[in-house]
């Protein structure tokens, strides 16, 4: 069931340069599954639309649910300046998360890069299978990435060679002779491509999970879609809606 | 109190409705609102066959409201009347199906199986829509084009039209005239102005279609100020919206000559704007001891 609703902030805090780290006290909590988004309204009515950002991570007793995003804007500029106790206004729980059986008891590598290491936080905790977890940065600044440590084998790359793999997420994978049978992923689009490249190779099914522009987040402006293989069940077009059809997708399924 | 309005002969529970291709079919919002409470529920527009639409990005925010650019995506008549007619038909409330084509002919074919669709209440042309190349705008901004299209489906239509309209026009009541004495049942207006946005870090247009239609409560001055100008210049009742956010914004179309109002991008913002402004134009009903909403039809003196 979706719904719009306040929520309240527990607490938030930096935890790299324009990289916020914010705890949501929230009923949305109890149904999040690890790939899900919100979306997030910024208090100023000339920014009326609902930001979508992606859930990190849920606690134990799922009254809380996180989400870590970068200032990329006015919208998540005002976010930044959120205090603990201020309300919030999100709409959700929207998407389709990760296919977890798809994975289980597999050998699965969990690949971020940038931003999208965030939703590979609750995957990571939720997934049952034998995990390698890539992730891509810019520089040194590894968010996460000691979280994520405790879920699986961790391997970092960074564009600029400071920690880890220099290059990206593919190299790391290829400087440690890693594999697998599964692959989930979330980044950006030349990340994605790259992703769906390798495992078409290998024949290796991946499960990528894509963002667009968006308006409504619940299917109905068909602002945020992507070309698929096949005629969209729903659409009757080559065009699937990437906020109710997915975020996720079958990479094989999808043109981009 | 008595919220009712009647449109071309059809009763509608109260003036409210959704503004075409904001509600999609109606079924991605019914997790949010009861439809039955809704005057009306306006679906996105149907061609006579599948329409891809635009490339992506096709969104975009602006200060206080958004561009569009779909293109008018949607899955054809057949699937329509199949899928989301019968979806639609299970709640107590108006249903108004948005037309859409490239051609004459394409309306026509719409219009006409739509026609044996007797829960079909009422027909909305779209000759409006700035973001697709053929059709469409190119009816919709002479008023000449504007006659002779909606002579042409005045004929074949069952159910009575509603003409949308384009603010992307020198004088509005030049083609509120023309579509009236083409035939037209009622006019609705406004639809979006069109727009541009430029991301200057990336030096990109925000949109792959380089321009959209804008939309958002930004847009309300210009729509209350054309809705009040169409609406004294025909007979005909008129359906005003553009930028409806509150039940104020509402009453103030009525005020300005609107017989009933649609709520568009609102809905993106605020999935329960409708029914916010349904409660809300009763109460400014019963605060003014108001008996009969259509007393505050064109009442602005």
């Amino acid at each position: 069931m979706k719904e719009k609703n306040m929520a309240r902030v527990l607490s938030q805090q930096e935890i790299a340069p324009r990289i916020c780290d914010l705890w949501l006290e929230t009923t949305m909590a109890a149904q999040a599954l690890p790939g899900q988004f919100i979306g997030v309204y910024p208090e100023n009515a000339a920014t009326l639309l609902p930001r979508p950002i992606s859930i990190c991570e849920v606690n134990a007793e799922k009254t809380a649910l996180r989400i870590v995003y970068r200032i990329a804007g006015q919208g998540t500029a005002e976010f930044s300046g959120l205090k603990k106790g201020d309300p919030v206004d999100i709409l959700g729980v929207l998407g389709n998360g990760f296919p977890l059986e798809a994975g289980r008891g597999k050998r699965c590598f969990l690949i971020g890069g940038g931003i999208g290491i965030p939703p590979i936080l609750q995957l990571a905790k939720t997934l049952e299978a034998e995990k390698s977890i890539i992730l891509g940065y810019r520089d040194s600044h590894l968010f996460l990435a000691e979280e994520l440590a405790k879920y699986g084998k961790v391997y970092a790359a960074t564009e600029d060679g400071s920690r880890g793999t220099r290059g990206n997420v593919l190299d790391a994978i290829g400087e440690n002779a890693l594999e697998a049978d599964v692959i989930y992923a979330c980044g950006p689009m030349p990340m994605l491509r790259a992703v769906k490249r390798y495992a078409a190779q290998r024949g290796i099914r991946a499960y990528i999970s894509l963002e667009e522009h968006m308006a409504c987040g619940v299917g109905a402006c068909l602002g945020c879609v992507v070309k698929t293989r096949d005629v969209d069940p729903h659409s009757h077009v080559h065009n699937a809606r990437i906020c109710t059809d997915g975020p996720v997708f079958d990479a094989e399924e999808v043109d981009i | 109190m008595n919220t009712q309005v009647n449109i071309a002969g059809v009763t509608l529970k109260n003036p409210v409705m959704t503004g075409s291709g904001t509600f999609g079919s109606g079924m991605e919002y019914s997790e949010f609102v009861d439809l039955s409470r809704l005057g009306a529920v306006v679906t996105k527009g149907v061609a006579n066959v599948p329409w891809p639409g635009n490339p992506t990005p096709r969104v975009a925010e602006v200060y206080g409201g958004m561009l569009n650019a779909i293109g008018l995506q949607n899955p054809g008549i057949d699937v329509f009347l199949e899928r989301d007619i019968p979806f639609l038909k299970q709640y107590d409330t108006r249903i108004i199906v948005n037309v859409c084509g490239k051609t004459e002919e394409d309306y026509l074919e719409v219009v006409e199986k739509l026609g044996e669709e007797p829960a079909v209440a009422l027909l909305e042309i779209n000759v409006s829509c700035p973001n697709v190349k053929e059709g469409a705008i190119a009816f919709g901004q002479k008023a000449d084009a504007l006659y002779r299209i909606t002579e042409q489906i005045r004929k074949k239509a069952r159910q009575p039209i509603i003409m949308k309209l384009s603010p992307n026009v020198t004088d509005i009541t030049e083609m509120a005239r023309a579509a009236e004495a083409a035939g037209a049942d009622a006019l609705s207006l406004i639809n979006t102005l069109t727009g541009m946005k430029i991301d200057i870090h990336r030096r990109r247009f925000a949109l792959a279609n380089k321009t959209g239609g804008m939309s958002g409560p930004a847009i309300k001055p210009v729509a209350v100020r054309m809705v009040y100008q169409a609406s004294h210049a025909v007979k005909i009742p008129v359906i005003g919206m553009g930028g409806i956010a509150t039940a104020e914004d509402a009453i103030e179309f009525i005020l300005a000559g609107a017989t009933a109002v649609s709520i568009g991008a609102m809905n993106f913002v605020d999935p329960y704007t409708t029914v916010k402004v349904i409660q809300g134009i009763e109460d400014y009903m019963n605060l003014y001891h108001v008996e009969n909403l259509t007393d505050l039809i064109g009442a602005v003196e």
